[in-house]
């Protein structure tokens, strides 16, 4: 795109010239706007359509009003699926916030400039770099009640063996412990990239006055760290409600749709051997994208204040 | 600096943190080392049930071999890099100019458009899943690499804007002005003024998407079927029916498919973490 190929007259060339600032900024949002527009922003509203009609994804949709919505609510066609689904959602997001101060807990540790440090900064990184599909293998293993080394360990000192993943009370704090792992290392790299960025002088003022331990962390250092716990926040909770590989690596829901969430449920409902239920699959998901509306309005509200500041 | 410098505190207190750090180390990454563990073993270990001593051989050779020469793997890996970078050129490309736009224009809806790419990355995949569907059915993309790319790039796109225009706005408006003023043409402010200043965030964008794509499993599942178009993630499972009591295959396969985030991260380490941290300091 040079300017010989945007001047094909003197005319057109003037006209461009003094109003190119105005027009720049649509041509370079058009092409991005257009890809987000058709693979994202339409297929929302096309899935709250979609929720009012009876839709196996290939023959006619019959349109059947805010029935899915009912059948949800009183559970009418699943039995016990889509509050099971809705309590381990809940769990998962306040049992992954944990994520948040562990990795407060390890960057803490790991803040020192001993020789090799960097290389255990990296290693302890390491658990969110490997893709979810992994990390739900190797939990498994990791479980698993006859060669497991969770139950080895367990067996050296006389307890177990159990069997996190096949007890329906169980398995939703095995999986989610899973994905703590890479979350509470995200959470870590976070902490420790503020921590480099605390003002020293303050930390020397706080010394000065006698503050140290809890009281130096609590009402010195982790207002100066709130940017990194506001983005810890955003992607553990965002991470919490879209859990979904893990669920399904582990245990596909099991046992007997125990540990399912809103996003397997869906998944399941729609695309599985349980048959091809598009529209009430597309219900449970609008549920599940009001849930996470609050949060993202959230998000938006505060990003929204600091521009404003700016 | 806080906690205070370990330097600063007793001996013993030094020789207790120094012992400290490998044995937390190695119970963080238990999990994963029992997996390397197992995948060095030879398979007659497991299936006279010793599974935690020593390996009877080393069965490297055997193991990696037979992941890469008796299986699909090879073919899941490749397919995994012509879905991966693909993406990452797209998702780039595009976010630099809309990134570009948002972040030196004043325009009425400047904003909105903005938070409509922050909100839209951040949707649950299932509002998506059925339209997203359908829509690659109906281009006849469906169980192809081109129809996972496509979706890849606009999914991504939403993220990789926040991250370029909260960069390009942290840059001197001084050289953009100065340009206008000389009455160089907006593309050309982009093109040499812009852009070149741009290549940090370009190179923790590109390991970043690499990463994210490469372990995408939901999409895979979605909109892919079989060894000719899946991803490794999505094969791996394949891979797990097949050698389902084979430990120390699918432990070699796990690591394998694990590999290349893992490779790129430590290659880029402070371009992955400066993408990843972006905002954490203001």
């Amino acid at each position: 795109m040079t300017d010989a190929a945007l001047t094909p007259t003197e005319t057109q060339e003037s006209w461009f010239h003094r109003n190119q600032q105005a027009i720049a900024p649509w041509l370079f949002l058009a092409p991005g706007i257009l890809f987000f527009l058709f693979y994202v922003i339409f297929p929302i509203f096309q899935s709250f359509g979609l929720s009012l009609y009876e839709w196996d994804g290939l023959g006619e949709a019959e349109y059947v009003g805010l029935r899915h919505y009912e059948d949800l609510y009183w559970e009418w066609v699943d039995r016990d699926a889509f509050y099971i689904s809705l309590k381990n959602n809940v769990l998962w997001l306040l049992l992954y916030l944990l994520a948040i101060p562990g990795g407060l807990f390890i960057a803490l540790f790991l803040n020192q400039t001993v020789a090799g440090i960097r290389l255990y900064k990296s290693l302890f990184f390491f658990p969110f770099v490997i893709s979810q599909v992994v990390v739900g293998l190797v939990f498994t293993w990791f479980y698993d009640p006859t060669f497991g080394l969770l139950n080895t360990m367990l067996g050296a000192v006389g307890l177990g063996p159990i069997n996190l993943l096949g007890n329906e009370n169980t398995v939703t704090y095995g999986i989610i412990l899973a994905g703590l792992w890479p979350q509470t290392a995200y959470c870590m790299i976070l902490y420790l990239t503020g921590l480099n960025a605390v003002d020293p002088e303050q930390i020397e003022a706080g010394r000065l006055d006698g503050a140290k331990g809890w009281r130096m962390l609590w009402h010195i250092i982790l207002p100066q760290l709130r940017p990194a716990t506001f983005i810890a926040f955003v992607v553990t909770i965002i991470g919490a409600l879209r859990s979904f590989d893990l669920i399904s690596i582990m245990t596909a829901g099991g046992p007997f749709g125990s540990s399912r969430v809103l996003a397997f449920y869906m998944f399941e409902v729609a695309l599985s051997e349980y048959g091809f239920r598009m529209g009430y699959g597309a219900a449970i998901a609008v549920v599940l994208f009001l849930i996470m509306m609050v949060f993202i309005a959230y998000f938006l509200w505060s990003m929204y204040r600091e521009e404003r500041e700016h | 600096m806080f906690p205070k410098p370990i330097e600063t505190q007793s001996a013993a207190a030094q020789t207790l943190y120094k012992t400290a750090l490998p044995v937390a180390l190695l119970l963080w990454l238990a999990p994963l080392l029992a997996v390397a563990l197992f995948s060095v073993k030879p398979g007659a270990d497991f299936s006279n049930a010793n599974y935690w001593g020593l390996p009877s051989a080393f069965a490297v050779a055997e193991n990696y071999g037979a992941v890469f020469l008796q299986s699909d793997m090879p073919r899941y890996l490749l397919n995994s890099f012509m879905i991966t970078i693909p993406t990452v050129i797209g998702a780039v490309a595009l976010s630099c100019m809309t990134g570009f736009a948002l972040g030196i224009y004043k325009f009425r809806g400047n904003i909105w458009i903005f938070f409509m790419f922050v909100a839209g990355n951040f949707v649950p995949f299932q509002i998506l899943m059925v339209p997203v569907r359908d829509l690659t059915l109906e281009l006849g993309l469906y169980n192809t690499k081109t129809g996972l790319v496509l979706f890849h790039i606009a999914f991504q796109t939403g993220f990789c804007t926040l991250f370029m225009r909260n960069f390009i706005r942290a840059l001197p408006f001084e050289l953009i002005e100065a340009a206008r003023v000389e009455g160089i043409s907006e593309w050309r402010i982009f093109w040499y003024v812009v852009l070149p200043l741009m290549k940090p965030a370009i190179a923790a964008l590109s390991v970043l998407i690499f990463t994210f794509i490469w372990n995408d499993y939901f999409w895979a599942v979605v909109l892919t079927q079989g060894p000719e178009s899946q991803p490794v993630t999505a094969g791996i499972t394949a891979f797990n029916s097949e050698y389902r009591a084979m430990y120390h295959l699918m432990s070699a396969g796990s690591l394998v498919a694990a590999l290349p985030p893992v490779a790129m991260f430590f290659l880029m380490q402070k371009h992955f973490i400066a993408g990843l941290t972006l905002g954490a300091v203001k």
